[in-house]
């Protein structure tokens, strides 16, 4: 499945919820599902610090594509994680730095991304493109 | 409810809106109050009728912005019983009054290996500005301690008082906790040691009728936007003995007396301290705040605020898991809590969804919570508009939070 059909996925899944409170218990429930990152990793150096809640986030490259990993101490943003380790994952460098992540807009949880105040999210889609930028590069250069 | 306060809420047209198609709840009044429509209609009517700048002009327009603007000051003055209008400085809050006397007084009293006193609950803004100062002057920052239950320690009081100490802060009223701090009697104890002490009022004058003078205090600062006034302005009271012996901290006009290129002279009292064209939008507003204030009746003012404060802190601790920080004996209208293995990012995100605005976070309070354990708090703070109603939709909220979360 490419990032954009993983995106339609998940839009379709959150279309299926009447009402706020679905959307939010499946989110929570996504959270809840989600593996725990191992605690050697809760450092400092892969702590992606919002002003509300903390997010980890590790990425290595296998064969060519990215494997995320991350955890939250707040359970909904655990839930979101979640929905960037599913969308991302699995994808080549190229593909996830060039991603504009619009299923964040069509999913209703846009008011995460407020730029202020809120629990990191946007620093959490840099970090990502970050560490796509930085395997992409060093793709390049072995070429 | 009672019909009083019902009358009240009228006054607030924000309060009347749905929020994520509920009828609003708003507990955030300790980040900043809403407005009545007498402060709207102010500063609307400002810039409606009166506009101009003020001690400048000749004409007419500027003659009655600068009256307006004076007034507004001498309205102030009144209210927290200053002895002099010029010891009312307008500034744009109270991060600015404190920055002003960090910077000001600094210059003037503070010199290398003096002590400056804080307390372990002070808001950042009241730490930062006195973090720099030392810095810059190679003073020494001291911090009184704050006990488990969110009191000062006011027993290590007088062994941190040194003759080094060059000025005390502390605030009136804790805002991620409520607690009211003595401040008379740290005033008292400062003063029998030759030190002055700033007050940081941000918290204590929506809730509290303060008196500078019965007080004693030297420096005493507050926000316009978390009593019933409008955003971007505030005041410094200084007593003028302080005041006349500080320098100028911002230059600009307004602020002088002569500019030549060799040497400038520098205006009088209040005007030294305040460079530039002011904002007299605010100002006009900050006075119709202060008129609301002063109209309400003040023992049944105090008596809706406690009741808030009782009713909603036995709502809450009834609810298992719920744990209150800050007890202290003394309170005004806040409580700061957790929810046991509930995060209050997600408990504040679901209240959010329900209409219920209330603070999640740090409250910009990092070494009080790192004294107190936690890495932050939810905080249901009230204001004179709020009803038990509303307490019972928090306390419904909650209870909703618990069962998605848990």
């Amino acid at each position: 499945m490419s990032i954009r059909e993983k995106q339609e996925a998940i839009t379709e899944e959150f279309a299926m919820f009447d009402d706020w409170m679905d959307k939010y218990n499946y989110l929570i429930e996504l959270g809840k599902e989600l593996e725990p990152l191992d605690p050697r990793y809760k450092t400092k150096k892969y702590l992606i610090s919002g002003c509300q809640s903390q997010v980890w986030l590790i990425a290595r490259l296998e064969d060519g594509k990215m494997v995320l990993q991350g955890d939250s101490d707040a359970v909904i943003t655990k839930g979101i994680v979640g929905l960037f380790i599913r969308v991302y994952s699995g994808e080549t460098p190229h593909d996830v730095y060039a991603d504009d992540a619009s299923f964040l807009d069509h999913i209703g949880i846009r008011e995460h991304l407020s730029p202020t105040r809120s629990n990191g999210l946007v620093s959490m889609l840099k970090q990502i493109k970050l560490y796509a930028l930085a395997f992409k590069t060093r793709q390049q250069k072995k070429e | 409810m009672n019909k009083g306060i019902n009358n009240i809420r009228n006054r607030f047209p924000i309060l009347d809106q749905q929020v994520n198609n509920r009828p609003l709840v708003y507990l955030d009044n300790a980040a900043t109050t809403q407005k009545p429509d007498t402060v709207i209609r102010a500063v609307s009517r400002y810039y409606e009728t009166t506009n101009s700048n003020v001690h400048r002009g000749v004409h007419t327009l500027s003659q009655n912005a600068t009256q307006a603007f004076e007034n507004s000051r001498k309205a102030i003055q009144h209210y927290i019983n200053a002895a002099h209008g010029h010891e009312i400085i307008f500034t744009r809050g109270t991060t600015e009054s404190i920055n002003l006397v960090a910077f000001s007084f600094g210059e003037r009293y503070v010199n290398a290996g003096d002590e400056i006193l804080i307390t372990g609950m002070e808001h950042h803004s009241n730490i930062v500005p006195w973090q720099m100062l030392a810095e810059r002057k190679s003073a020494i920052l001291k911090v009184l301690p704050v006990t488990p239950a969110g009191e000062l320690r006011m027993d290590k009081l007088d062994s941190l008082i040194t003759n080094k100490t060059r000025i005390l802060a502390v605030t009136h009223v804790s805002n991620a906790l409520g607690t009211i701090n003595p401040v008379r009697e740290i005033i008292q104890k400062a003063h029998a040691r030759d030190v002055p002490v700033l007050i940081d009022g941000a918290q204590a004058m929506p809730h509290l009728k303060v008196d500078v003078q019965d007080l004693d205090a030297d420096f005493y600062c507050f926000s316009a936007h978390k009593m019933y006034g409008p955003t971007g302005i505030g005041a410094l009271y200084g007593k003028e003995k302080y005041l006349e012996e500080m320098p100028p901290w911002q230059g600009g006009g307004e602020m002088i007396q002569e500019v030549s290129f060799q040497k400038t002279t520098y205006n009088q009292l209040p005007y030294k301290f305040e460079a530039g064209t002011p904002h007299m939008g605010g100002v006009a507003g900050l006075e119709a705040a202060i008129s609301f204030l002063a109209s309400q009746e003040e023992p049944l003012f105090q008596q809706t605020e406690r009741e808030l404060l009782q009713y909603a802190t036995r709502r809450l601790e009834a609810i298992p898991g719920l744990v209150i920080y800050g007890r202290a004996q003394n309170k005004s209208p806040v409580i700061s809590f957790l929810i046991k293995d509930i995060h209050p990012f997600d408990a504040g995100t679901i209240l959010n969804q329900l209409g219920i605005a209330v603070r999640t976070g740090h409250h910009c309070t990092q070494p009080l919570m790192k004294t107190l354990g936690i890495p932050g708090t939810l905080r249901a703070s009230f204001a004179i508009y709020n009803t038990k109603e509303e307490i019972d939709q928090l306390a419904a909220g909650i209870e909703q939070a618990k069962k998605m979360l848990l």
